[in-house]
């Protein structure tokens, strides 16, 4: 396997008495798509912004490409940047935004025109080249940002959160563009967002941080599938939560008590962030149903319906469970000929033993 | 609603008329063939201009003025865009009451100013010229400076700066290519109001003038000879006009750097 | 070692190093000459030879010789007359070109209300000696309409004069910040105010003035400071009993070669301004934060 293109040992960033960064351990591939993803203020943007050059870290190490970047100013790392505003310079044409750091560069100029007309085909702006940058749209100001960075040629391209300008729609179509240039440029993309939807449709692997350290890199499916706490399960899509107590631990099995569920027997390998600690399980809405006539499950539980929000393909329940008064969502798709229940209906919840991942 | 309308505006008329009253007269008495300055006018001459063009005396003030102002705007934009700079785009210690110190000119009585230079060039021995006058200017110019290019350089994105770095651009050359000529029409300003101030400034180049008087030094002087008012008054409207010409010039820049860059970014006059 | 090269790099030291020629200038040209001034204002000069031995005579001279006493004195009142009728001039204007004029129209209203004050100080100034004087503008029009008999002489050399003159020269410098503080007053907040039941006047002084009064104190501060040293305008249409105290200030430097005591009297003059701006903020922070705001 060749050797991951950033490697982040150690890392921490103070700014006076406060850390922002704390221990951070990471490595990325070489020509992965990967995320660092996180509510605003958990240290995700003083990542990026360390790894491009322009925050000094205060501890640990950075090695871009196997070397050390610690006496390397940014203008000389291997690295380019889309900011979150553009940062397109309002003085310059598009062609000569995208030719600023070939310039910086002392290329020759054939070689510049050459190199900003393909980078500017690519990104989809043909014709383009002579406008004035103060009147582009958003989704062609990004564009150009992304030209002008790629135009480079970096090992990395670092974006900080370049979709959150673009209203909905066009940041969708922004998503899938940005996936498919990436695949044909092959270049590592290091991508900040506050977006879980964002990160789990674009990425290879994702860290998930909170409070200057991360909580767990994964792929998408493992990120959503099993996270290894409650803080990264709550923050990625939704999930009930039922306090339990582990009652005791044998070989690769753990009998735990669960709050209305009652007494279970789990695989060890259920917890995934480690039995430690552990103190509630924990189950997407979308892994329990609500049972039709004759439909059976491998568990069933009764219920008392308390509100439906429906949103015609689906509808969401919010149930209250018998004992313990816990309350817990249940989201169903409104298939052919499914009845969607009333609010103080009593509903058969049917839920799996394998669906359940014990959490702390 | 309509009697507070028409208060302000019968209000807004009273107030011109008195705003202008001075500026409207000073033509009127240029061009008035009496060699006293009142009422009532006596008929149309272009004779005080012509007495302007033959007065020696003027000419070197003026000369002086011109020489002051400029190395006064000069040299309190280059102080002014340090400052600016700095207090916009770096955080350091002390950097409030720094600033605080350095604006602090803009509301000291400048007799204070005058007086306290005075004090200095006599204590240390040296000579009242041209240059105390200069230095005195910069200090009470440099503010205004610092006002009109701290705005510039607020609206400035500091993402356009690491942008320009991230693409491998040196310190020095994103400063020469980003960020000057996004905050030229602020320096321009800035060039203008300290060239404009300095040339009107009186207290302080009356304290410091040594045997070469400036412009409104040598007006001073002629106050007191009511012979020499009507030529005054066509002095005064030449100022005038070549004030508003400089005024329109630097919002001419200003509006040229807005249509470029579509980014309002230089600071108003004041 | 390490720590002292991470700090030459940070911002701290950028930022310090960029603003140190403007610093040293200022500390040159501001600082060192202040703090001679200071000096100065206790020692005694007899003549040519200067005295340094530390004495506060020259202060007990500007305290309690009356002329002085009274000098002083009235430069306080004419600045403070000047800044209300300043500001009484400004905020209509300021509020006229913030909430009447349309948007596009007010950068050229401003610069309307700045024009005048491109002419020369001093030709403005001696121009009110005109306007008002014995054959003035205002005495020749008011005999040729038949008002009156005889010049008014009450409009000349004297206070009025000097008030009425720098709050001429003063008013933009009061326009400007309170624009600027009218202008920053959120609009929904007034119809917030019309919306839960405020008449037209109750709005305006319980949410818009309230609103502005940082500019106002700006405007207030910008001319009441300058103008207690203004030399000018007393010099030009005050007349004897117009006459302020830098005109003392200057004939203690000048004529009456008194250095040390045209010191002291510069610094009381600042010290006592000061402590009245400070008053005149701290009553407004009080007015603002209080509950009656």
């Amino acid at each position: 396997m060749t050797q991951p293109i950033i490697q982040l040992s150690g890392l921490d960033k103070y700014y006076g008495n406060f850390q922002a960064l704390s221990q951070i351990n990471l490595d990325i591939k070489t020509g992965e798509f990967f995320s660092l993803l996180g509510p605003s203020g958990c240290g995700k943007t003083t990542l990026l912004r360390a790894i491009a050059g322009f925050e000094v870290i205060s501890a640990g190490s950075l090695h871009i490409d196997g070397a050390s970047m610690e006496d390397v100013p940014a203008n000389q790392r291997p690295t380019n940047m889309v900011f979150q505003s553009y940062a397109i310079f309002p003085h310059m044409s598009v062609s000569e935004n995208v030719a600023y750091g070939l310039k910086a560069r002392r290329l020759p100029k054939a070689e510049i025109e050459k190199r900003v007309a393909e980078a500017i085909s690519m990104v989809g702006l043909d014709g383009f080249g002579d406008r004035a940058s103060h009147g582009l749209s958003g989704g062609q100001r990004q564009r150009v940002a992304l030209a002008r960075a790629l135009v480079l040629k970096p090992r990395v391209l670092l974006l900080d959160e370049p979709l959150s300008a673009l209203d909905k729609k066009l940041r969708e179509q922004m998503q899938s563009e940005l996936r498919q240039l990436q695949r044909a440029v092959g270049i590592t993309f290091v991508l900040v967002t506050h977006d879980q939807e964002e990160a789990l449709t674009m990425s290879d692997r994702i860290a998930v941080m909170f409070d200057g350290e991360i909580a767990q890199v994964a792929s998408p499916q493992e990120l959503y599938g099993k996270p290894t706490n409650r803080q990264v399960a709550n923050f990625i899509g939704q999930m009930n939560f039922l306090d339990a107590k582990v009652m005791g631990v044998d070989g690769d099995k753990v009998l735990v008590d669960v709050q209305s569920l009652g007494k279970l027997t789990l695989d060890l390998h259920q917890a995934t962030g480690g039995i430690e600690g552990c103190n509630v399980v924990g189950v997407r809405p979308e892994m329990l149903t609500i049972l039709d006539g004759s439909q059976a499950a491998e568990r069933e539980i009764e219920a008392e319906v308390c509100e439906v929000f429906y949103y015609g393909d689906m509808t969401y329940y919010e149930v209250i469970l018998p004992f313990t008064e816990a309350k817990i969502t249940i989201t169903m798709r409104n298939t052919a000929g499914r009845k969607v229940l009333g609010e103080g209906e009593t509903a058969r919840v049917g839920w799996s033993q394998s669906s359940l991942l014990l959490l702390k | 609603m309509k009697n507070q309308g028409r208060f302000l505006k019968w209000f807004m008329g009273l107030f011109l008329v008195f705003l202008y009253a001075p500026a409207f007269l000073l033509p009127v008495f240029a061009f008035n063939d009496s060699s006293i300055v009142s009422f009532p006018l006596k008929g149309f001459t272009t004779k005080w201009f012509s007495v302007l063009q033959s007065t020696e005396p003027l000419h070197i003030a003026a000369r002086n003025s011109v020489m002051i102002a400029v190395i006064t705007a000069v040299f309190s934009t280059l102080f002014g865009v340090l400052a600016a700079r700095a207090s916009s785009r770096f955080k350091f210690p002390g950097r409030r009451s720094i600033m605080g110190f350095i604006m602090l000119p803009m509301v000291l009585p400048e007799i204070i100013i005058g007086v306290s230079l005075l004090v200095v060039i006599i204590q240390l021995g040296f000579e009242l010229s041209l240059w105390s006058i200069i230095m005195g200017h910069i200090l009470i110019c440099t503010p205004f400076c610092i006002a009109i290019l701290s705005s510039a350089f607020m609206n400035l994105d500091q993402n356009l700066e690491e942008a320009s770095i991230d693409l491998g651009q040196t310190r020095w050359n994103t400063f020469r290519l980003v960020i000057l000529p996004l905050v030229m029409p602020g320096i321009v300003a800035s060039l203008l109001i300290a060239f404009t101030i300095s040339l009107d400034e009186f207290i302080i180049a009356f304290f410091l003038a040594g045997t070469e008087p400036t412009l409104p030094v040598y007006i001073w002087g002629q106050l007191r000879f009511p012979q020499k008012l009507p030529s005054l008054m066509a002095l005064g409207t030449i100022l005038l006009i070549v004030s508003i010409a400089l005024l329109l010039i630097a919002d001419y820049f200003r509006r040229r750097g807005i249509r470029k860059t579509g980014i309002e970014n230089s600071g108003g006059f004041l | 070692m390490k720590r002292v090269q991470r700090w030459l790099r940070g911002e701290g030291a950028q930022g310090l190093f960029l603003i140190s020629p403007t610093l040293v200038f200022a500390v040159l040209l501001l600082a060192i000459p202040l703090i001679m001034v200071v000096a100065l204002s206790f020692w005694t000069q007899d003549y040519l030879t200067l005295d340094r031995t530390f004495t506060t005579a020259n202060y007990q001279t500007a305290w309690t010789e009356p002329m002085y006493q009274y000098l002083m004195a009235r430069s306080l009142k004419i600045s403070m007359f000047v800044t209300a009728l300043t500001i009484f001039l400004a905020y209509p204007v300021a509020y006229f070109i913030s909430f009447r004029v349309p948007p596009k129209r007010k950068a050229m209203w401003i610069f309307l209300i700045t024009i005048p004050f491109w002419t020369s100080y001093l030709i403005r100034i001696f121009l009110w000696k005109v306007i008002l004087g014995y054959n003035g503008v205002i005495n020749g029009s008011l005999t040729g309409l038949g008002l009156i008999d005889q010049p008014l002489s009450f409009i000349l050399y004297n206070q009025n004069a000097v008030v009425l003159t720098l709050a001429h020269a003063w008013v933009p410098f009061a326009i400007l910040p309170i624009f600027v503080a009218l202008e920053k007053v959120d609009r929904s907040l007034i119809e917030a105010a019309e919306d839960l039941g405020d008449s037209k006047l109750r709005r305006f002084l319980r949410v818009t003035l309230p609103l502005s009064m940082p500019g106002v104190i700006a405007a207030t501060i910008i001319v009441f400071i300058p103008t207690i040293g203004d030399y000018v305008t007393p010099r030009l249409v005050g007349g004897p009993n117009g006459l302020m105290i830098s005109n003392m200030i200057e004939l203690q430097f000048k004529k009456a070669n008194d250095a040390p005591l045209g010191s002291a009297l510069a610094i009381s003059a600042m010290a006592i301004v000061t402590f009245v701006s400070l008053i005149f903020i701290w009553l407004n922070r009080k007015y603002i934060r209080g509950p009656g705001a």
